[in-house]
C-alpha cells in the first residue's frame, strides 16, 4: 500500500506544476501540527502496544486463552463490540481487542488532518494567499494527504515494530491495517472536502461515514461468528479485522484497502482539479432577505440544529441496529468466568440480554459525550472566530448568549439518549420503559463531562480543547478498560464507571445525584468565569 | 454639552504587552469624533473596553454615563458597533444577520433598513462567505445605521468599501450627526476623518498624544509657504519657527510653525510679494509628525499589540 500510495502522488496528477509548492506546504502542515500529530501517533500506537502485557495478565496460559476465544466468539455482544477472535495467541487476542479501535482512532486522526489542511484553509480564506503564490492547484490536497500519510506511516511502523515480538507477519499486518484504514479515511475526507464549503460539515460527514462503518461491522459480527457477514465486508472497519493479523494473515485484504485508497484518492484529485479555491460542488443557495431570528438562543439553534439532527439520526439508527442484536446475545456457549467477568465489568449484573443492552446503552452514553463536548465548544468557536463580539455588542448579556448554546448542548444530549433508547427498544421489540430509564441515567455522566467543557470554555478558554481529551479518556476507559481488567481506581476516573448498570441492575440514586450536582457546579463555575473575564479577541 | 464617552487613565495589559498605557478620550454628545493612531496603538482595545468585551486593568471609562463592564447589556441597547473585519455565519443570509442584530439591539427601523440596503446596493439574500469583504462590511453598516441608537462605535468601518460606497457612508454619518447621534470613528482614511469629524484624538502606544478640533491641531503644526518676491529675501532664516527654508534667487520655499506665520509674512512683504502660495497642514502631515516621532527600534513593542 505504501509504495502504491507514494507512486500515485508523483504520476497521476498531471504534471509537476500542479504540485508546485507541495514540499513547502507539507513542511508547513507538519510545523503547524508538530504537537497534535505526535500525540495522536503515540496514542494510536501506545494503545496497541499496551495490549500484549495487559492480556498476558488476564489470560496467562494457553488454555485460558483458548477458553476465552471460544466464549468470546460465542458471544454476539463481544463480537459486535470488538470483533470475532481468530486465534488464541497473545498477538491474535491483541489484534482482536484493539485492532478495530486503533483503526478508528487512525481514521479520526486522518480525517482531522486532511480537512484541517484543505477545506479549513479555504473556509478561513488563508488558502487564497497561499494559492496566490507559486502553488499548484493540487498541491494543498497533496500536502494534506502526505501529512496524513506521515502520521499513519509513523503509527503503522511503531505498531509493526513494537508488536514484532508476537510474530513479525502479524505485526506487519496489524500495522498496515491500522495505517491503511487511516489513509482510507484520509482520502475519503479528501473527497468530502471537495464537496462542501464548510469544514465543520466535512468533518461531520466523514465522521458519519466512520460511525456507519462501525455500526455495520458490529451488526455483521453480531449476526455471524466468522466475520464473514456481508455487512462486515461492506464496512472498511471490517477489513481490518478480516486481515486476521497473527491468525493466518489474509494479505489479499490489503488489496481491498489499497484499492479503495487509490480509487478515493483519484476521485478527490479529479474533483480538486475541477474547482476553484473556496468553491465546492454543493454550492450555497441564497437565503431569505428578511430574517426571523430574534434572540441569541434562536441564533444558537440555527447554528447547531443541523448537527443535532445528524447526531439524533445516528443514535436512532445505532439504537435500532444494536437493539436487534440483543436477542442473540444470550446465546453464550460454555461457561467462562473471564467472559462473564468482562461482561459484568462492561455493565451487566444479571441476565445476559440485559447485560448486552446495558453495554449498548453505555456505549451510546459515552458517544454522547463527544456530542456534548462538540456542542459546548461551539460557544468557544463563536468567540474565537470573532462572531461573538458583535453579538455581545448588542443588548445581549454573556449569560444569555452562552445559555442559548448550553441549552442545545445539554438538552441535545438528553434528546440523543432518548432517541437512542427508543431505537434500542424498537430494535429489541420490548422493554421501552426500562431501556429509556437506563438511557436517562447516562445523562448524568454526559452532563458532568459537558459541565467540565463549560468550565474550560468559560473560565479557561485557552485550554478549552482539553475538553476533547477528557471525553477521549472517558471513552478509552469505558470501551477498552473492561477488557483490560484495569484497577478500579482507574475505572473510577470516568463518570460512567459510577453509574448503576441498567437495565437489569438495581437503580442507585446516589451517583446520579452526585454527578448532576457536579455538573451543575461546573456549569455555574464556567459561567461565572465567562462573566468575569475578557472576551478573546 | 454632556459627554457620551469619557475615558481617563485607562490601562490594559495582555501579558507583558501594555496595550493601553493611561489613555484618555472624551467624546461630546452629538459630535463625530475621529479616533486616530498607527496600527497597534490601542484603538480597538479601547473600543473593546467601551463595549464591555474587555475589562480595563485600571482607569475609568464611562459610556453614556454608565459603566461599560457592569451595565453592558443596558448600554448596548443604545449603542451600535461596526468592527473593521466583519465575520458572518456561513449559513445565514445578510438580511437575516441585519435583522438579528436589529432585534438583539431592541428593534430597527424597517423603512431605513430598506433604504440603506438600496443605497449600499447590498444583496441581502447572499450567505456568509459568498459576500466579498466590502459587502460583509456593508451588512454590518446597514445593521448599525438602521438601528435606533444614541452612539455609533465604528472601528475602521469602511475598510474594503469602494469610493462610491465610501461616499454613501459619509452621507450616512452626516445624517446620523444631524439626528444628534454621537459617533466614535476609528479610521485610517484621513480624508474621511477630515471631512466628517468635529474633533479628533490621536493615540500612540496606548496613550493620547493629541486631542481637539482639527483647527486646534492645525495650529500646532507647520504651514508651507512658497513665494515669489520682488527682491532677495531678507532675514527669514533668523525668524523663530521657520524650517526647511530653500531660497533660489527671488523664490523662497519654507515651512513655518502656524502660530509664527505672522512674522514671516511681514518679512516677505518687506521684500515685495509677487505671488504667494500658502498651504495649511493636512491631517496627513499632522499625523505623520506624530507617527514619525518615533524610532524604528521602539516599534517592535507596538507590533505585539495586535488590533
Amino acid at each position: 500500500m505504501t509504495a502504491v500510495t507514494t507512486a500515485r502522488f508523483g504520476t497521476r496528477t498531471g504534471g509537476s506544476r500542479q504540485l508546485a509548492g507541495t514540499g513547502t506546504l507539507l513542511r508547513l502542515a507538519l510545523r503547524r501540527d508538530r504537537v497534535m500529530l505526535p500525540v495522536w501517533v503515540f496514542i494510536v500506537a501506545g494503545l496497541v502496544l499496551s495490549m500484549p502485557g495487559a492480556l498476558e495478565q488476564s489470560y496467562g496460559t494457553a488454555a485460558e486463552r483458548a477458553d476465552a476465544m471460544r466464549s468470546m466468539n460465542a458471544n454476539s455482544s463481544m463480537r459486535a463490540l470488538y470483533s470475532p477472535v481468530f486465534g488464541d495467541s497473545i498477538g491474535a487476542l491483541s489484534a482482536w481487542r484493539i485492532g478495530v479501535y486503533a483503526a478508528i482512532l487512525a481514521a479520526v486522526m486522518s480525517l482531522i488532518i486532511v480537512i484541517r489542511h484543505t477545506r479549513d484553509e479555504e473556509e478561513t480564506g488563508r488558502q487564497e494567499m497561499i494559492s496566490a503564490a507559486m502553488v499548484g492547484r493540487r498541491a494543498p490536497l497533496t500536502a494534506a494527504l502526505l501529512a496524513a500519510f506521515v502520521a499513519n506511516a509513523a503509527a503503522g511502523l511503531l505498531i509493526a515494530g513494537g508488536m514484532a515480538g508476537q510474530g513479525s507477519g502479524g505485526a506487519l499486518a496489524l500495522g498496515l491495517g491500522v495505517a491503511g484504514t487511516g489513509m482510507l479515511f484520509a482520502t475519503m475526507a479528501a473527497i468530502v472536502a471537495q464537496l462542501t464549503e464548510s469544514a465543520r460539515l466535512a468533518k461531520g460527514l466523514t465522521s458519519g461515514v466512520l460511525g456507519a462503518a462501525y455500526v455495520l461491522k458490529a451488526a455483521g459480527d453480531a449476526g455471524t461468528e466468522g466475520g464473514e457477514s456481508v455487512l462486515t465486508w461492506i464496512s472498511p472497519l471490517g477489513w481490518v479485522q478480516n486481515l486476521r493479523a497473527f491468525a493466518g494473515e489474509r494479505w489479499w485484504v490489503l488489496l481491498l484497502i489499497g484499492g479503495a485508497i487509490l480509487a478515493q484518492g483519484a476521485l478527490a484529485y479529479d474533483l480538486a482539479g475541477r474547482r476553484g479555491v473556496g468553491m465546492s460542488f454543493l454550492p450555497t443557495r441564497p437565503g431569505p432577505a428578511q430574517g426571523k431570528l430574534a434572540t441569541a438562543g434562536a441564533l444558537a439553534w440555527r447554528l447547531q440544529r443541523g448537527s443535532v439532527l445528524g447526531w439524533a439520526l445516528g443514535f436512532l439508527a445505532a439504537g435500532v441496529v444494536f437493539g436487534g442484536m440483543a436477542e442473540g446475545a444470550a446465546d453464550i456457549v460454555g461457561d467462562n468466568r473471564n467472559t462473564r467477568d468482562i461482561i459484568q465489568r462492561m455493565g451487566g449484573q444479571s441476565g445476559l440480554t440485559d447485560a448486552f443492552l446495558s453495554t449498548m446503552v453505555g456505549m451510546l452514553g459515552m458517544t454522547a459525550a463527544l456530542y456534548v463536548v462538540a456542542s459546548v465548544l461551539r460557544l468557544h468557536a463563536e468567540e474565537t472566530s470573532q462572531r461573538a463580539e458583535p453579538v455581545l455588542a448588542n443588548a445581549v448579556g454573556r449569560l444569555r448568549w452562552a445559555a442559548g448554546h448550553l441549552v442545545i448542548a445539554f438538552g441535545g444530549a438528553l434528546l440523543l439518549m432518548l432517541v437512542g433508547g427508543l431505537g434500542l427498544a424498537v430494535g429489541y421489540g420490548k422493554d421501552l420503559g426500562p431501556i429509556l430509564g437506563a438511557c436517562l441515567v447516562q445523562v448524568a455522566a454526559i452532563w458532568a463531562i459537558g459541565g467540565l467543557a463549560v468550565l474550560l470554555a468559560g473560565a479557561l478558554p485557552r485550554a478549552a480543547v482539553a475538553a476533547w481529551a477528557v471525553a477521549g479518556v472517558c471513552l478509552a476507559i469505558g470501551w477498552i478498560g473492561p477488557a483490560l481488567d484495569l484497577p478500579q481506581a482507574a475505572m473510577d476516573l470516568s463518570p460512567y464507571g459510577h453509574l448503576p448498570k441498567l437495565p437489569g441492575g438495581g437503580m442507585e440514586w446516589a451517583p446520579v445525584v452526585v454527578l448532576l450536582t457536579i455538573a451543575a457546579a461546573l456549569v455555574a463555575a464556567g459561567l461565572a468565569g465567562l462573566r468575569r473575564r475578557d472576551m478573546i479577541s | 454639552m454632556t459627554k457620551a464617552i469619557t475615558v481617563s487613565g485607562l490601562h490594559k495589559s495582555f501579558g507583558r504587552t501594555h496595550a493601553l498605557d493611561g489613555l484618555d478620550l472624551d467624546v461630546e454628545t452629538g459630535e463625530v469624533h475621529g479616533f486616530l493612531g498607527p496600527n497597534g496603538a490601542g484603538k480597538s482595545t479601547t473600543i473593546r473596553v467601551l463595549l464591555g468585551l474587555l475589562r480595563a486593568d485600571s482607569g475609568a471609562a464611562q459610556l453614556l454615563g454608565g459603566d461599560p463592564w457592569t451595565d453592558a447589556v443596558e448600554l448596548h441597547r443604545r449603542v451600535a458597533y461596526v468592527p473593521g473585519d466583519v465575520t458572518l455565519w456561513r449559513n445565514l443570509s445578510g438580511g437575516e444577520v441585519i435583522d438579528l442584530y436589529g432585534k438583539l439591539r431592541g428593534g430597527l427601523d424597517r423603512a431605513r433598513r430598506a433604504d440603506l440596503i438600496e443605497r449600499y446596493e447590498l444583496d441581502p439574500t447572499k450567505k456568509g462567505r459568498t459576500y466579498s469583504k466590502g459587502n460583509r462590511q456593508k451588512v454590518a453598516l446597514v445593521a448599525a445605521f438602521a438601528s435606533d441608537v444614541d452612539v455609533l462605535i465604528l472601528d475602521e468601518p469602511t475598510s474594503g468599501l469602494d469610493p462610491l460606497m465610501e461616499e454613501v457612508f459619509q452621507t450616512c454619518v452626516e445624517e446620523e450627526r444631524d439626528r444628534g447621534r454621537t459617533i466614535l470613528l476609528s479610521s485610517h482614511i484621513l480624508s474621511e476623518v477630515e471631512s466628517l469629524c468635529d474633533r479628533v484624538s490621536i493615540i500612540r502606544k496606548g496613550r493620547t498624544v493629541e486631542s481637539g478640533s482639527l483647527a486646534d491641531l492645525r495650529h500646532l503644526t507647520r504651514t508651507s509657504v512658497t513665494a515669489e518676491l520682488a527682491g532677495p529675501p531678507n532675514g527669514l532664516e533668523g525668524l523663530p519657527g521657520v524650517h526647511d527654508i530653500d531660497v533660489s534667487g527671488n523664490r523662497v520655499k519654507l515651512q513655518v510653525e502656524t502660530d509664527k506665520l505672522d512674522a514671516v509674512l511681514r518679512s516677505l512683504t518687506d521684500s515685495g510679494v509677487r505671488s504667494l502660495l500658502s498651504t495649511p497642514p493636512t491631517l496627513e502631515e499632522l499625523f505623520l509628525r506624530h507617527y514619525q516621532d518615533d524610532d524604528v527600534r521602539n516599534d517592535k513593542a507596538d507590533e505585539m499589540v495586535s488590533r
